[in-house]
């Protein structure tokens, strides 16, 4: 390969999210979430210790203080309804206003790459936190539960006893199922970045419409819309924990949740690529 | 080879039209000066230039690229910031530029020590950049520029907010890599800065270029007006007054003082010698190009360039 070829060899998309991922790392907002996602299970654990009741009707409250394995699942629950729609938007909401704020969008964009790579990149990172703050959430709970009260085997919600090591690769599989509804959380975020261009309008905003979607969810003349919004999709992961599994709830998360991610990214896309650079 | 032509640039923020049919033709080599008053549209004509925002009409290449057409691939050779330049503030001033040379590819991260030298931020590379001063910042954006290896640089108001060491500073800087054989696009509304560093200028007010062209024929386009000191300036001012092509002849305790053409000029210092008059000093009387500047920027009709040389 010649100088000038070396010379000239463009960076790819893993290059741009490389660094996306190293300026996640050296932020705060980075790490306020990610503790947050920590201390949370954490907090809940303290509360089962110090109290013998509860938590009531809801799936594997029963077991918490039988098997650790039950504190995640538990915990995922309660997650669904705000907590974490807020983590995921803490990020996501802020991956492409911030560099508005901070005048750093035309410093990335007078370089050697496109601003789709700059958006894809923006958007796998965004993601990546997402994913990192729920394996933090589920581990801590898995692990200190687990050491607290024993890993022994969960009973699924049909009533049958699932092995040990079932049981974890199903938690596996939870996590998965959960991270669908997160993934079009992180979408909504980050259209609402792209487009406000303000990032706490944008945190608060994801905010907003995820406890919008609650409300029109407990609308008992609204039934047939809960099936298609984001909330009940946080709560798919139950399927996997029926013998046998059940997979419908799971598929429905999946495309339900592509039916609000795909069509926010490609706004966001859109905008993203035709928008004027004007600020900073 | 043109290093940006840009022609028939316009951009509107509703009825405001903030660039209005920009034509701009900066040859390799050059260092052109972009000379305007704040708000003349200056800072949104290098956004368009580097494919930040859109125009309305018109388009601009550099080396006979369309950023807009052809993205990223289009601003290869081509460095410099707009407006100020921005870092990530909780990353250092070097991992700020090893970031820069990631997006840039190549060899890039060869570069990031011998541009921090360049800017004299080697011992103050490992700072957050939010600890920076504002000369720091500006001098940290010229790193990152060099890291690209440019041919053509584009720097908006690069001394604005320095103190007069960092100005001079930041100039010589421009001047060395000028030097080197960059082509520059330094957009200022110094002029002192302008006269100092460029020899192509355009100066745009209100959106519109009223002049493009090489800086010495601007200034030297307003000469025709002399002071004389003789040995004698009673007789002189006579022998002036009726010599051919000879104007205006004014007197005063420093002088005379006349319009005339060069020509007429050099057969008034033939007459006066044959008339056995010294000549003490003899002096053309020019414009400062702050003088040209305010004179075309305030009183520029709109619509109308009111020069532009090629």
């Amino acid at each position: 390969m010649s100088a000038v070829a070396v010379r000239f060899r463009r960076p790819g998309v893993a290059t741009v999210y490389a660094w996306e991922v190293r300026k996640l790392a050296a932020q705060k907002r980075t790490y306020i979430g990610l503790g947050c996602a920590l201390l949370v299970p954490l907090i809940f654990i303290t509360a089962l210790l110090a109290d013998d009741e509860g938590p009531e009707g809801i799936p594997f409250s029963d077991l918490v203080r039988e098997t650790g394995l039950a504190i995640p699942l538990v915990g995922l629950y309660f997650a669904a309804f705000w907590f974490f729609p807020l983590i995921t938007a803490l990020v996501a909401g802020d991956i492409v206003a911030t560099e508005d704020g901070n005048g750093t969008l035309k410093t990335i964009l007078t370089r050697s790459v496109d601003r789709w790579q700059i958006f894809v990149a923006k958007v796998l990172a965004a993601f990546t936190y997402a994913f990192v703050a729920l394996v933090l959430y589920v581990g801590v709970g898995l692990v200190i539960g687990g050491l607290i009260w024993g890993f022994d085997p969960l009973i699924s919600l049909s009533g049958s006893q699932i092995p040990v090591d079932r049981s974890l690769s199903l938690i596996g599989g939870t996590v998965l199922a959960y991270f669908l509804p997160t993934m079009a959380v992180a979408s909504l975020a980050i259209l609402l970045s792209t487009v406000t261009r303000n990032s706490a309008a944008a945190v608060v905003a994801t905010l907003m419409l995820s406890l919008i979607m609650q409300l029109l969810g407990i609308i008992s003349a609204l039934d047939f819309v809960r099936p298609y919004l984001l909330p009940a999709q946080f709560n798919a992961w139950q399927g996997l924990l029926r013998e046998p599994i059940d997979w419908a709830p799971v598929i429905r998360a999946s495309w339900v949740s592509a039916l609000f991610a795909v069509p926010a990214l490609a706004w966001a896309f859109t905008h993203f690529l035709r928008r004027d650079v004007a600020g900073g | 080879m043109t290093a940006i032509e840009a022609r028939g640039l316009v951009k509107r923020y509703g009825h405001v039209t903030a660039v209005d049919h920009v034509d701009l033709t900066v040859r390799t080599g050059d260092v052109y000066g972009y000379l305007g008053p704040n708000g003349a549209g200056k800072t949104t004509s290098l956004r368009m230039l580097l494919g930040l925002i859109r125009p309305d009409e018109g388009s601009a290449r550099l080396f006979g690229r369309d950023p807009l057409l052809e993205g990223a691939r289009a601003l290869e050779g081509v460095a410099g910031f707009v407006e100020a330049p921005r870092f990530y503030p909780y990353l250092s001033g070097r991992r700020n530029l090893e970031l820069a040379a990631a997006l840039d590819g190549g060899d890039a991260a060869e570069r990031i020590d011998d541009a921090l030298e360049t800017v004299d931020l080697t011992s103050r590379a490992s700072d957050k950049v939010r600890g920076y001063s504002h000369g720091m910042k500006q001098r940290l954006g010229i790193a990152g520029a060099l890291v690209r290896d440019p041919r053509l640089l584009l720097l908006d108001e690069p001394t604005t907010g320095l103190d007069p060491a960092g100005m001079r500073d930041m100039r010589a800087l421009v001047h060395r890599l000028a030097e080197d054989g960059l082509t520059v696009l330094l957009s200022s509304h110094l002029m002192a800065e302008v006269e100092d560093l460029c020899d192509r200028v355009a100066i745009v007010t209100r959106g519109r270029v009223v002049y493009e062209g090489a800086l010495d024929e601007l200034i030297a386009s307003t000469s025709g007006r002399y002071d004389l000191r003789t040995t004698d300036d009673g007789p002189a001012a006579v022998i002036a007054r009726r010599a051919h092509g000879i104007y205006d002849v004014t007197t005063s305790s420093r002088g005379l003082s006349f319009a005339a053409d060069e020509r007429a000029v050099a057969g008034l210092t033939l007459e006066l010698a044959q008339a056995g008059i010294g000549l003490r000093a003899l002096v053309p009387r020019t414009a400062t190009l702050e003088e040209l500047f305010f004179r075309m920027t305030e009183s520029a009709p709109d619509g109308e360039p009111i020069l532009v040389s090629t």
